[in-house]
């Protein structure tokens, strides 16, 4: 059983979500985790998917026109337990160069693990949110160094728990 | 009935709305004298522009553009209200009491093209005075105006909903334009 990592990115368009899925699902590519958005009018789609070989599965989207594509065989997940406690960091002011970078920076000197990033420039609005596992203790310290990095940015930061309610 | 908190001030000026990422969006407003003639005129403006503006249901201070802790609400009328105080404007307004907690999604004029998902409370008190007359009062709501309150006391203190939004994927570029 092969487990591939696939992408795929082009001009968006109706149907291309039913096209990708309908060419993995004639190779017999049963998809475990996917997701897909759309970026500045850019389809992008990143997707897990187990059964085929990466030469049957590349042939099946070749049939596709117009989109890059990647097939890579992956090695199944080793340990599903995420580690630390979860965060979510916001960010937002102008856009300038070099936020996510320094940002993620930040994060990653604590120690930190983005489990989930998103940006978005609408404008002269610049956001970014990411969700963080950060080592138990971390969080005091690493939201100074936040705060320290956005003045620097000009952006305005928060760094605070994630909840979650079980029900 | 007319709620005992309800705006009957003078008529106001529309003003402009501000939008991310001035910086009075994101600084802690000062405290006001509700007595103060200017605050009562910036309170009859922030009516007003409120009312012109479709799909208003609140607007803060720091959104035209003055950083200090007063804002209008209006939720009458809304699908997701159930109390409603109709029209009010409060100074130097704080949260004292909020259970409830449930996420919903919400936009901002000052943020005109994303919303996101945010949990508030669906029952606050908020203690206040009001313009004016300087009165204190104690307004309990829930639901739609609950949600509206948090969000402009939020403003008050310099924060969006942005710094408030559940996770990566809890903000979406908007779609409807009212």
């Amino acid at each position: 059983m092969h487990e591939l990592a696939i992408t795929v990115i082009g001009p968006d368009r109706t149907g291309i979500v039913a096209d990708v899925a309908e060419a993995l699902a004639g190779v017999g590519a049963n998809l475990t985790d996917s997701t897909m958005t759309r970026l500045r009018g850019h389809f992008t789609m990143t997707l897990i998917c187990t059964g085929p070989s990466v030469v049957d599965a590349r042939q099946a989207l070749s049939a596709l026109s117009g989109v890059v594509i990647e097939v890579r065989e992956v090695s199944p997940e080793s340990d599903k337990s995420d580690k630390g406690e979860p965060y979510v960091v916001s960010v937002h002011g102008a856009d300038r160069l070099g936020i996510v970078a320094a940002v993620t920076r930040v994060v990653a000197a604590a120690g930190g693990n983005i489990t989930d990033l998103s940006t978005r420039l609408t404008g002269a609005l610049y956001v970014l949110i990411a969700e963080v596992d950060l080592p138990a203790g971390a969080a005091d310290e690493l939201a100074e160094r936040l705060a320290v990095a956005a003045a620097e940015l000009g952006v305005e930061v928060t760094l605070r728990r994630a909840e979650s309610e079980i029900l | 009935m007319t709620s005992p908190i309800a705006w009957d001030g003078p008529e106001g000026n529309v003003l402009p709305v501000v939008t991310a990422p001035a910086t009075v969006l994101s600084t802690v407003g000062d405290e006001v004298d509700p007595a103060d003639p200017a605050v009562v005129q910036l309170a009859a403006d922030l009516v007003a522009t409120m009312r012109v503006s479709p799909g208003c249901v609140g607007l803060a201070a720091p959104q035209v553009g003055v950083g200090v802790q007063l804002f209008a609400v209006d939720v009458t009328g809304h699908a997701k209200a159930a109390t409603t105080h109709g029209t009010f404007v409060l100074c130097n307004a704080k949260v004292i009491e909020a259970s409830r907690w449930k996420a919903g999604r919400e936009g901002c004029m000052s943020v005109p093209d994303l919303t996101g998902d945010v949990k508030r409370a669906g029952r606050v008190v908020v203690v206040a005075t009001l313009p004016g007359t300087g009165e204190e009062v104690t307004v309990t709501t829930d639901a739609f105006e609950a949600r509206a309150l948090q969000h402009e006391i939020d403003h008050c203190a310099g924060k969006l909903f942005l710094d408030r939004v559940a996770g990566a994927h809890a903000i979406y570029q908007r779609k409807v334009y009212l």
